[in-house]
């Protein structure tokens, strides 16, 4: 695409949506937002930057192999749900951790850590289909 | 409320069997995707539809205190919209694909896979 | 932890078969680009959910049946996977069927096409066949199914050629379009009852007025699974899609994906319908004995090696919803004994179809001759393992199907009986006929000869292991008729799978639900 108001704005709007999908990522699990909807708000971001930079300047941007982030994601979704196996409890339970120094922090559990693995799926499977589709056209 | 949108849900599943019924690919791609959509919408009127409140149990609490509406078939539909979604992503790479290498749309005329001069009968003479 | 004392010890149990393909396939698609190190987890992989099923099926044995609620969210409301003798036996059999044929993916020549992500994509669908044979609620196996479709919609375009295009269209078209009418039975029946649980849904179908609208139910669950588990009228996108994509593919395809189907017609209607959807079954009999005829035919007719094998697979899924159309303990043997018999033949037979088109280097039956002398070992295990598939003594086809018709005759089911009897016969001659033609028949002189096919250990090992097995059962075939009865008798007593799975006493129900229990109870 050729337009110069986009090529101007590209940077600002990507990296302004990556942390827009980070954070609704983490207020996820108490307010709307969650891993689901913030992959897909950083997804877009990738697709912004896919329609102005090609899909070679994307494969660089995200260093690793969109499949491969997707398979981490995966990985790390499952593996927080076997968590809950050292505490004696069924799969899938949530894990909260409230640190005596910190007590307002609500962000280190399973479930979060499940959020992201679901972001980095999302994330990486909806890239992988971007570039597939921009390469076979 | 259930009534009307029985008869919409009703209008949208012909509209989907109408196209499903076409021979153009295009045609069954649409009538794939109004199928979802007819599912889905059929899934969201089975659970009730009820002018209660948000199905959020404030804090303190272990059940809500008034009725509340039906969360379930909300979360069903995102998982099959999620899951539609992604098939039918697949499905339009793979139509597009099939256009390219086929070069036809027209499923009668696709038929790499199942030649018409592979259907004659072997007879006893061959062997 | 395991010993099986606590609840949530021996609950864990029934999740790794699971788990473990799902963290298997994210560590492949992790390993993107790395063929050896995909290859390696694999196999390990496969490895250890075979273990863990046999472990699982183990307790389920010895300890009845094995349920865990996900998250810990109390039936019916949470998502519970549940362990029967009928699940874990067959999670067993697909684990060790897969093993096979993925080592034996190892060692044949498309070595190329596998970099496109083969590996993490079978091990998503091994997730996605154990999920479907474990798990208790209706909507979660709609979920598994779709994890299955999409990684067979994957597989099956890897190599992309042009009749892989043309086979992949139609195969993901009428899939989708199944899946889709399963999810709007799941939707009405929720509708009616306000519950997924499928031991939940047991007992509210029964309090159900038996009217129309259940009946239609009833036939939309056997439309959209039978034409997943492909049934006549609904078979013909499969030997119009399962010869054309890799033969490692095709054979995992016919071992799992039809069996899914079969298991869950026969899940759905053993928990949720069993005394409910008299329509349904009263049509089940004759589109079982259909199918089963019009495939055995189909595979007479066939020219194409893989499209043979495609038919019989067809003419299979007939013989085994036969049996749950008669519903009686000795016709659940035979029909459970049979489905073990059909994983392990059905791979071994799109296997040995896959050499012998790379041997013979042609697909039509007419033009491959004289293999027998080329390529020896091939042709015995072909002749054992097509054998056992026409029901031949004393090979494993043999018993299931004299359980069945065993069965058919005390239910005075005739028109099963001769259903049976004509497909073994027809499957008798289409096999003889192939292996006539493919390994006996004299190659014409003129023809140029190539040389003899050199197969790695690992591609005959799998075929003869699958062939051993097969031979094996047949001669030793009491402890698979053990499991089958013990299998059967559970599946006509399901007080035991909704009791472990609801958690006895039950504490709430969803009509006690504020938002559908008024309208439910009305």
């Amino acid at each position: 695409m050729n337009s110069l108001i986009l090529k101007t704005a590209t940077p600002f709007l990507v990296g302004l949506t990556v942390l827009f999908s980070i954070y609704v990522l983490l207020r996820g699990h108490n307010v709307p937002g969650g891993g689901f909807i913030g992959g897909l708000i950083g997804a877009s971001a990738f697709a912004t930057y896919t329609i102005n930079e090609g899909v070679a300047a994307t494969r660089r941007a995200m260093v690793f192999h969109p499949v491969s982030i997707a398979g981490v994601g995966l990985f790390i979704a499952g593996l927080s749900g076997v968590a809950s196996l050292l505490f004696g409890d069924a799969f899938m339970t949530g894990q909260w951790w409230f640190p005596s120094f910190a007590p307002d922090l609500k962000y280190l559990s399973t479930v979060v850590l499940f959020d992201i693995g679901v972001y980095l799926v999302v994330v990486g499977a909806i890239v992988a289909i971007i570039i597939g589709l921009e390469e076979s056209t | 409320m259930e009534g009307a949108f029985a008869i919409v849900v009703g209008a949208l599943f012909a509209v989907s069997v109408y196209l499903l019924l076409s021979g153009s690919m295009i045609r069954l791609l649409l009538g794939i995707f109004v199928l979802g959509n007819a599912t889905h919408l059929l899934i969201f009127v089975a659970g009730r539809l009820t002018r209660d409140e948000p199905p959020l149990i404030p804090d303190g609490l272990k059940v809500a205190e008034a009725a509340i509406a039906n969360p379930l078939p909300q979360a069903l539909i995102l998982t099959a919209i999620v899951i539609s979604f992604s098939l039918f992503s697949f499905l339009l790479v793979l139509a597009y694909r099939a256009y390219q290498s086929l070069e036809t749309v027209d499923t009668d005329r696709m038929r790499d896979a199942e030649p018409e001069a592979a259907r004659q009968v072997l007879r006893g003479s061959d062997v | 932890m395991f010993d099986g004392s606590g609840f949530e010890g021996a609950g864990w149990l029934v999740v790794w078969p699971v788990l473990i393909p799902l963290l298997g396939a994210a560590l492949a698609a992790a390993a993107w680009g790395r063929e050896r190190t995909q290859a390696t987890i694999s196999i390990v992989v496969l490895g250890a959910q075979f273990i863990s099923a046999a472990v699982l099926f183990d307790h389920v044995w010895s300890h009845g049946v094995v349920a865990m609620s996900m998250g810990g969210w109390p039936a019916p409301f949470g998502i519970a996977l549940a362990a029967d003798p009928f699940g874990a036996f067959l999670t067993v059999v697909g684990s060790l069927v897969a093993l096979a044929v993925v080592a034996h993916s190892l060692g044949a020549t498309d070595a190329e096409h596998r970099r496109a992500g083969f590996f993490p994509l079978i091990l998503a669908l091994m997730a996605g066949v154990a999920g479907a044979f474990l798990t208790s609620d209706i909507f979660n196996l709609y979920v598994w199914f779709e994890v299955t479709l999409i990684s067979s919609f994957g597989l099956i375009v890897l190599g992309g050629r042009r009749e892989q295009i043309d086979g992949a269209v139609k195969y993901a078209f009428l899939n989708l379009i199944a899946t889709t009418l399963l999810l709007i039975a799941i939707g009405l029946l929720y509708g009616l009852t306000g519950t997924l649980n499928m031991a939940d849904l047991s007992g509210a179908v029964a309090a159900l007025p038996q009217d129309s609208t259940l009946e239609t139910v009833g036939l939309l669950f056997l439309v959209s699974l039978g034409m997943k588990a492909a049934l006549f009228p609904l078979y013909f996108w499969l030997p119009a899609a399962y010869h054309t994509p890799l033969p490692t593919v095709s054979a995992i395809f016919a071992a799992l994906l039809t069996k899914v189907g079969v298991y869950a017609l026969i899940r759905v209607f053993m928990v949720v319908f069993p005394d409910s959807a008299h329509l349904a079954r009263e049509a089940m009999i004759w589109v079982a004995v259909a199918t089963m005829v019009l495939g055995a035919l189909g595979a007479l007719a066939e020219s194409d090696i893989r499209r043979f094998v495609s038919f019989t697979v067809v003419s299979g899924v007939g013989v085994m919803v036969g049996g749950l159309a008669i519903g009686t303990e000795a016709a659940f043997l035979g029909t459970i004994f049979y489905i073990v018999h059909s994983i392990i033949v059905s791979a071994a037979l799109f296997i040995a179809a896959g050499m012998i088109a790379s041997a013979g280097n042609a697909t039509r039956i007419e033009d491959l001759a004289g293999l027998y002398k080329r390529a020896p070992y091939l042709s015995v295990a072909f002749l054992i393992v097509g054998l056992s598939l026409a029901g031949v003594p004393p090979l494993a086809g043999f018993w299931p199907k004299v359980y069945l018709v065993q069965a058919g005759l005390e239910a005075g089911s005739t028109i099963l009986v001769v259903g049976i009897l004509l497909s073994g016969f027809l499957t008798l001659l289409a096999v003889g006929r192939a292996f006539a033609l493919i390994f006996w028949r004299a190659a014409p002189e003129d023809a140029p000869t190539p040389p003899a096919p050199e197969f790695g250990n690992l591609v005959k090992g799998s075929l003869g292991a699958l062939a051993a097995l097969t031979f094996l059962i047949g001669l030793y075939s009491a402890p698979v008729v053990k499991a089958s009865t013990r299998a059967a008798a559970d599946l006509l007593a399901p007080d035991a799978y909704i009791e472990a799975v609801l958690g006895a006493p039950r504490a709430v129900t969803a009509s006690d639900d504020p938002v559908l229990g008024k309208e439910v109870t009305e």
